[in-house]
């Protein structure tokens, strides 16, 4: 722990800390990346939709001492359709029916208890009908719709426009990836994958938040100095807050990781699962969105504004100065400091973090 | 806020007792508020406490675009609420979601194949003619010896009628016509009431050309048909709801009995075979009568076919005597009104008028405009869970969330050390006002705990538990700069605060345009999960800020001992702390 709480304050003095908007490139690289993998495997392979989507029921029986292939022999005996059976924790089985309409499940409910020499008052059934999942999902995208034009709304008004937009890009970015995911891997895409998914703006939201806030605090008033750049000091937000960062998505991830693993284990494929599987995707996503391309995002936004290319001009313009003067300073070393000069919210330390992180510049990576 | 000593007395911070005195109050009110009202435990939804969940969505048909409204659902609901409860359930519920989806939730111990039968099938309207009727419920209600017709001769309670099922094979009660016949005989009169036999009979009470002239003319095959009715009708008793459930079923070319209310009392009727379908209504509506100040009354068109057969049984029905110049409108086997017949009505237009109230004519207007159920449902979804694998689902999620707390409150305490304590007591005092306000909201706004709202609650530590961190940090950096403990922990405050409530509200903005949208399970889960973000706020506000105030005067935190998670040393302070203090008064207004 020493170490971490070491990091913290050596990240907080700006000692240590990652070039995260000098290297966007790569990472918007990266993302592209992921996003097109996420797009084809969308395209190729598809979503394998849970029987939400197609109609059909599922049914979770008691404890049956029935294997697995034989219970496939009489679910499809039963219902004369597909079916898909899994073996549960608890010596119960999940068995999934496609294209069995809701009336019909009674029967099957009934059959199957006798084969699988259960009570059917111990078998529990879903059934849905085909366009039950279609409803959910179409709700699902008015309500992605309306909360993403209500958070643009929200984030342009609490922060900015462009603070807003990159929120924005990284949100889809997010979902884009848990879908990717979710084709790539064949996770089924159950209702509870939409609740997830759909938490995850949230979530993900959050994040961004937080860096945000800490970079309008940063750069409240950039344009009186003439030491950092617009981008150089959003760099030092996001390592200010990384601690931040990553706690509280190891926090967030955690319990979801419980539901996951042993929620999920226990019983097996389930709600419980599919929330959490999807929370626990899109909460990794999020993260890294928040830090990796929403940022950046924003600095590449700000920067194209005429007084902050003005300021890039002036830094730029002293630090060649400074070179000519005296010892060369390598090009990015900056963004970890501590942009002390350019923030008055920070001014206490001012002038002997300044100093202190000048005299140790040549050691930064 | 600048410096401590005086800042303690002056600023509302420096009254961190107050505080959290107010959210201990609090607390202590909804768990005495929860334990006075009794409900201890958050009702549980169906999908935990088994039983079964029905989702019914309800279909665009062509040519209606906008039938799916809100009245049409408020009607469809009331209707599905009176077919579960006729199943004699008393917990179950019949609500909308959504625009368009009721979803019926009938809990374990009920015949859900049963129930799946009433809500899943379209409700049937029809008009039958009435055949024989009894004012009361029959079986428990004496048989008056008045044959009068008016309804308020019946219904009076016979103390000598030890057993209402067999004295009520005695017919003769209410306005019906035959006070003195004998089963048989009344189930004669009924053959020739099923013949409907065009020619009037002449005779004034369908009792006496019953006992005259009906039998011989009786089939014996008709004879036992109307035999087992009689029997039937005679051993109906409307006033238990399943055998009012189970009355009225029948072919529609059958005679059926079938209950009705009147006046707020049930009647039973024996009705003949269905006249006309209500689908054969094109529109009803109801009208104030101003003319000729009759009041409210439906007025009902017909299509080209219902009009025709209307005439028909209007013309037959005008030349009977009460009760069998009645027609029955039977919605879902009951009948929900019976008006007498004057004239054959012809032309495809009819009035029904008679003493409605306002609100009685539109509810008659809105059932017979819409054949029953003003709208056709699909079940969209059914889910069953027997309580044994709910409540193994429930102990799953309780696992898991046990698990996640515990793995949460170890990374703060590896992380945070001694500050983890205020992180930790947070978190309970959360989890404790989470699951009181829980439990209230379950009798308050039929607020169920279902397996998505578990789960959100448990997500929610994650968020409860990011606010703390937030501010945490926060402080830390505010020490790594060199202030002491207690300034940092004020300095901190106001920049986390708005850190926290930014970010809250993001998150409830998404839980509330979840809720708001979404239907079914969804909701749930959005429900719980903008509830704990707004205790969330409440907790850090009145009790984890206070908490750390009153903490910061310590010894133990306040010189940051080692392992507080705020020692100076370990988070790399600076030391020389005296120079910081003074810009602090440019930074305040920005943090307002």
């Amino acid at each position: 722990m020493s170490k971490l709480g070491d990091l913290g304050a050596r990240l907080h003095r700006g000692e240590v800390g990652y070039d995260f908007v000098g290297n966007r490139k790569i990472w918007y690289g990266v993302s592209i990346l992921i996003t097109i993998t996420a797009i084809v495997g969308l395209a190729v392979r598809g979503l394998s939709m849970g029987i939400e989507f197609q109609g059909g029921a599922v049914f979770t029986t008691g404890k049956t001492s029935v294997s697995v292939s034989q219970a496939e022999t009489y679910a499809e005996e039963a219902s004369g359709h597909d079916a898909i059976v899994q073996e549960l924790g608890n010596d119960s089985l999940r068995i999934q029916i496609s294209g069995v309409d809701t009336a019909k499940s009674d029967e099957i409910k009934q059959e199957l208890a006798k084969d699988l020499k259960v009570d059917a008052d111990s078998i529990n059934a879903d059934l849905v009908g085909p366009s039950w999942g279609d409803q959910i999902a179409n709700k699902a995208w008015q309500g992605l719709a309306i909360f993403l034009v209500l958070v643009v709304i929200y984030l342009a008004i609490a922060f900015e426009w462009r603070m807003a937009i990159a929120a924005f890009v990284a949100l889809i970015h997010d979902i884009t990836i848990t879908i990717g995911i979710y084709a790539l891997v064949g996770f089924e895409v159950t209702p509870g994958t939409v609740i997830g998914l759909l938490t995850i703006l949230g979530y993900s939201l959050y994040d961004t938040v937080v860096v945000f806030d800490s970079l309008k605090e940063q750069t409240k008033d950039i344009t009186k100095q003439n030491r950092w750049t617009y981008a150089e000091i959003a760099n030092r937000s996001i390592n200010s807050t990384l601690v931040r960062s990553i706690n509280t998505t190891v926090v967030a991830l955690l319990p979801v990781a419980g539901l996951l693993f042993i929620g999920g284990g226990v019983l097996g494929a389930g709600m419980l699962n599919d929330i959490s599987l999807s929370l626990f995707v899109g909460l990794a996503a999020g993260a890294y969105s928040s830090i990796f391309i929403a940022t950046p995002l924003v600095a590449d936004l700000k920067e194209r504004e005429p007084q902050l290319k003005a300021l890039k001009k002036r830094v730029l313009a002293k630090r060649a100065q400074a070179e000519h003067d005296s010892e060369p300073a390598a090009d990015g070393s900056y963004d970890d400091d501590e942009p002390a000069d350019a923030t008055p919210a920070v001014v206490g330390p001012r002038a002997q973090s300044g100093s202190r992180s000048r005299g140790r510049g040549g050691k930064r990576r | 806020m600048a410096a401590p000593k005086k800042g303690r007395s002056a600023s509302a911070q420096s009254k961190p007792g107050r505080a959290l005195a107010l959210i201990l109050i609090a607390l202590v009110a909804l768990t005495g508020g929860m334990f006075a009202s009794g409900h201890t435990t958050p009702r549980l939804g169906i999908d935990l406490a088994g039983g079964t969940s029905i989702t019914l969505t309800a279909i665009n048909e062509p040519g209606q675009p906008n039938a799916i409204n809100k009245t049409n659902m408020d009607t469809a609901v009331e209707i599905m609420n009176r077919r579960v409860n006729g199943l004699g359930v008393s917990e179950a519920e019949v609500q909308t979601q959504g625009n368009e989806n009721i979803i019926v939730n009938i809990p374990k111990g009920t015949d859900s194949e049963e129930a799946r039968d009433q809500v899943g099938t379209t409700a049937k309207l029809y008009f039958r003619p009435v055949l024989q009727s009894q004012v009361g419920s029959g079986a428990t209600e004496n048989p008056t010896a008045s044959p009068s017709t008016s309804p308020s001769g019946s219904g009076s309670p016979s103390p000598s009628s030890s057993d209402g099922k067999d004295e009520a094979t005695e017919p003769g009660a209410g306005d019906s016509a035959s006070p003195s016949s004998s089963a048989t005989s009344q189930g004669r009169a009924l053959t020739d009431a099923l013949k409907a036999d065009p020619t009037p009979s002449g005779s004034g009470s369908a009792s006496a050309k019953a006992s005259d002239d009906a039998s011989p003319s009786a089939t014996p095959s008709a004879d036992a048909a109307t035999q087992a009715i009689q029997a039937k009708f005679a051993a109906l008793d409307c006033n238990d709801p399943k055998q009012r459930a189970e009355a009225g079923k029948g072919k529609t070319t059958d005679v059926v009995v079938a209950c009705g209310q009147d006046n707020g009392s049930w009647s039973k009727f024996v009705l003949g075979p269905v006249g006309v379908d209500g689908t054969e209504v094109e529109k009803a509506q109801a009208l104030l009568d101003t003319q000729s100040g009759t009041g409210w009354q439906v007025v009902m068109d017909f299509d080209s076919k219902g009009a025709d057969k209307f005439a028909d049984i209007t013309g037959q029905l005008a030349t009977q005597t009460s009760p069998q110049n009645e027609f029955a409108i039977v919605l879902d086997d009951e009948v929900v009104s019976h008006p007498y017949v004057q004239a054959a009505v012809t032309g495809g237009k009819a009035e029904i008028s008679g003493s409605f109230t306002q609100e009685e004519a539109q509810n008659l207007a809105n059932m017979l405009s819409y054949g029953a159920l003003p709208l056709t449902f699909k079940e969209s979804s059914v889910t069953t869970v027997s309580p044994a694998l709910g409540g193994e689902q429930l102990q799953a999620g309780l696992i898991a969330g046990a698990i996640g707390l515990a793995l949460v409150v170890i990374y703060l305490v590896v992380y945070y050390r001694g500050l983890s304590l205020i992180a930790i007591a947070s978190l309970l005092v959360s989890a404790v006002l989470t699951y009181v306000i829980m439990a209230l909201l379950g009798p308050t706004i039929n607020f169920a705990l279902n397996l998505p709202a578990v789960c959100g609650a448990i997500v929610a530590i994650g968020i409860t538990a990011d606010s703390f961190i937030v501010y945490f940090e926060r402080v830390r950096d505010e020490i790594r700069e060199g202030r002491t403990l207690r300034p940092a922990v004020e300095r901190a405050w106001p920049r986390a605060r708005r850190t926290i409530l930014v970010s809250d509200f993001v998150s409830f903005l998404s839980a509330a345009v979840l809720f708001i949208v979404t239907v079914g399970k969804v909701q749930g889960f959005a429900f719980t999960l903008g509830l704990t973000t707004v205790l969330d706020v409440v907790v850090v506000f009145f009790f984890t800020k206070p908490l750390l105030t009153l903490l910061a005067r310590t010894k133990f935190f306040g010189n940051g001992h080692s392992w507080s998670g705020l020692d100076p040393k370990r988070l790399g302070a600076r030391p020389p702390l005296r120079r910081t203090r003074r810009p602090v008064v440019p930074a305040d207004p920005k943090e307002a």
